[in-house]
């Protein structure tokens, strides 16, 4: 069927029509830039300073006002867990965004020139070889226990998956005749690379970061839980899970609710990237 | 009709012996052995053969597309214009791809980025060869797609809203866009309905004539051969076992295999049930036989031919053969 001419994006707009349709997917988004929006102004909304501690009030558990109690400090956990956000994103995005710099780099290299394919791949092999999490200890252990360092380990053990899926891509997108047309044209490698075939792979790799800042988002709390990750009185979710631990007992309502804000935050990044994956799909084009 | 120079004009693009082999570890095949032919301005030739006779192949040779490794031009040299193309290093041949020496692809469907609108695909040969902005590449582009007969508005469509045949046109549009003087077309309407077929041929026929582009039009399609050619080259295992002009071919073939080639194509009048064909198939380009090579299927095969590699012949002038009828 021939159609009347479009707009400039219309690829991106089908996409968007097809994420619509999805309910599920749509209510996740919404979720997360609500989330987005609690970390960008948290300074603003938080009832209570996050950190001040007043032994009068602690343990409280939640009522009129304090909604989500206090903990064994007197601290407010509504204000705590809102300021969390903010660390919770920017362990999350900023460890898949320099993963996802990273692995694409190296896997479109790999992919793209057959000569570096081995070295790069055996030496993501390796990395990929070693448990995430000792892997990610020992970074930290060697850098000293910080959010900063957190990052970077984290990053370097989410280079593997992005990698492996660019390099995939890009392999299985040069065979393609267009790219044998853009050479015909006069095209550069580089130009090759990053104007026709990146593009063409921007789907799977969009997918891996959505789950794998889920995942990033998980193992930062773990790490900050065993305290090797952001440092108290931060109030990182994972941390205040782990401070909150000696009181699941007596008082659970100080775990659960972190816990659920790690939980509903990685919930709905998982439904965005199936969904994400869904739309992206051009099979489904119709 | 007009009148169709074979031996004058200027020569474009002479290839001389070459030889292409794709070795893969220690198997060594022989796509391209050792074939000469040339091309002069604005003229078409036309390289008939089957599949696996090394056309394709040699066209990637030319353009310097050739993917190397497995590829490997042995011998021969690719002349354009007087220079060497064999060896030329790959920021030379960028500029000549696109610029001078252009390919249109078999399949239309899938020779275009499907996430860049066909206009800013036109427009990205013009920026990589020519020393235009943006706007004006863009009115470039524009009247490339006029040329080709799509409306200038719809430079900002996708390629999935186009037909195959529109395809094409596109492809035609970005292989012309910076005037080439040497196109190479691979099989370009074999994707194609018949009766787009014929609409893309006669644009391509006219374009070619209003900038006396030189065509290597590659096809297995005689019919094609006939309407557009001035020149063709039957190949067979990678050898030019015939070449001459278009008239020459149809109306005295000599090689046995074109002779095959052309009582393969049914004809209406005849009473016959079933088709004509060649006996046997194209042997193994990793195990050519001794001699020439099309003399297993041949049906005057004489003692000479199972050991000796026929010369090219001139039989009458601008008409070569390569077989030992011919002494």
């Amino acid at each position: 069927m021939m159609s009347k001419s479009r707009g400039k994006n219309s690829v991106m707009k089908d996409v968007w029509r097809r994420l619509k349709r999805n309910k599920l997917a749509m209510i996740s988004m919404i979720l997360l830039i609500f989330l987005f929006l609690i970390a960008l102004f948290a300074s603003y909304m938080i009832p209570y300073d996050y950190a001040s501690m007043n032994a009068a009030i602690r343990l409280q558990p939640p009522n009129g006002e304090h909604w989500f109690g206090t903990d064994n400090f007197g601290r407010d956990i509504f204000s705590r867990v809102l300021f969390g956000a903010r660390y919770t994103l920017i362990i999350g995005l900023g460890c898949t965004t320099s993963a996802a710099i990273g692995g694409v780099v190296l896997g479109s290299i790999a992919g793209y020139y057959e000569k570096f394919d081995n070295i790069i791949m055996r030496f993501i092999d390796i990395i990929m070889g070693i448990p995430v999490f000792m892997m990610a200890l020992s970074i930290i252990v060697a850098l000293g226990a910080n959010m900063r360092n957190m990052i970077i380990a984290l990053a370097i053990t989410n280079i593997p998956a992005f990698a492996r899926i660019t390099r995939a891509q890009v392999l299985g997108i040069r065979q393609q005749e267009y790219i044998e047309a853009a050479r015909s044209i006069g095209a550069s490698n580089f130009r090759i690379l990053t104007r026709h075939i990146l593009p063409n792979a921007f789907a799977p790799i969009l997918v891996q970061f959505t789950l794998g800042t889920v995942s990033v988002i998980l193992w930062g709390a773990s790490l900050s839980f065993i305290g090797q990750g952001v440092q108290p009185p931060t109030p990182e979710w994972g941390l205040m899970i782990s401070a909150a631990r000696s009181f699941l007992r007596e008082y659970p309502y100080m775990s659960i609710i972190p816990g659920l804000a790690i939980v509903v935050t990685t919930y709905a990044l998982n439904i965005l990237g199936d969904g994400l994956r869904d739309s992206l799909d051009p099979r489904l084009k119709q | 009709m007009e009148i169709r120079d074979i031996c004058e004009g200027t020569n474009l693009l002479e290839v001389k012996g070459l030889e292409v082999h794709y070795i893969v570890d220690k198997d060594v095949s022989r796509a391209v052995n050792g074939i000469s032919f040339v091309i002069n301005e604005g003229e078409t030739l036309g390289l008939v053969g089957e599949t696996g006779a090394g056309k394709t192949t040699t066209a990637l040779a030319l353009i310097g597309l050739l993917p190397m490794p497995p590829g490997k031009i042995v011998q021969g040299e690719i002349l354009y214009k007087g220079t060497n193309l064999v060896g030329q290093n790959e920021r030379y041949m960028r500029k000549k791809r696109g610029g001078d020496i252009t390919m249109i692809f078999q399949d239309p469907m899938t020779s275009l980025n499907p996430l860049i609108s066909v206009g800013n695909q036109i427009m990205e040969v013009v920026l990589l060869h020519e020393n235009l902005s943006k706007l004006e590449a863009t009115k470039r582009a524009k009247m490339m797609l006029e040329t080709v007969g799509i409306p200038g508005d719809r430079y900002n469509d996708f390629p999935y809203q186009f037909s195959g045949g529109m395809k094409q046109r596109v492809m035609i549009a970005m292989a012309l866009a910076c005037d080439p003087r040497f196109l190479i077309a691979d099989e370009p309407t074999t994707a194609l309905d018949v009766t787009i077929q014929a609409q893309v041929l006669k644009l391509m026929n006219n374009l070619k004539k209003e900038r006396n582009t030189a065509v290597l039009l590659i096809t297995h399609d005689l019919g094609v051969v006939a309407e557009v050619c001035n020149r063709v080259a039957v190949m067979y295992a990678g050898h030019i076992v015939e070449n001459g002009p278009v008239e020459q071919i149809f109306n005295d073939m000599r090689h046995p295999y074109t002779q095959g080639l052309f009582f393969a194509i049914p004809d209406l009048d005849s009473e016959s049930e079933f088709l004509k064909s060649l006996e046997g198939l194209m042997p193994d380009p990793m195990h050519l036989p001794e001699g020439c090579p099309f003399h297993p299927r041949c049906s005057h095969c004489m003692e000479k031919c199972k050991t000796e590699v026929p010369p090219n012949l001139e039989v009458t002038p601008g008409h070569l053969v390569k077989c030992h009828l011919y002494p």
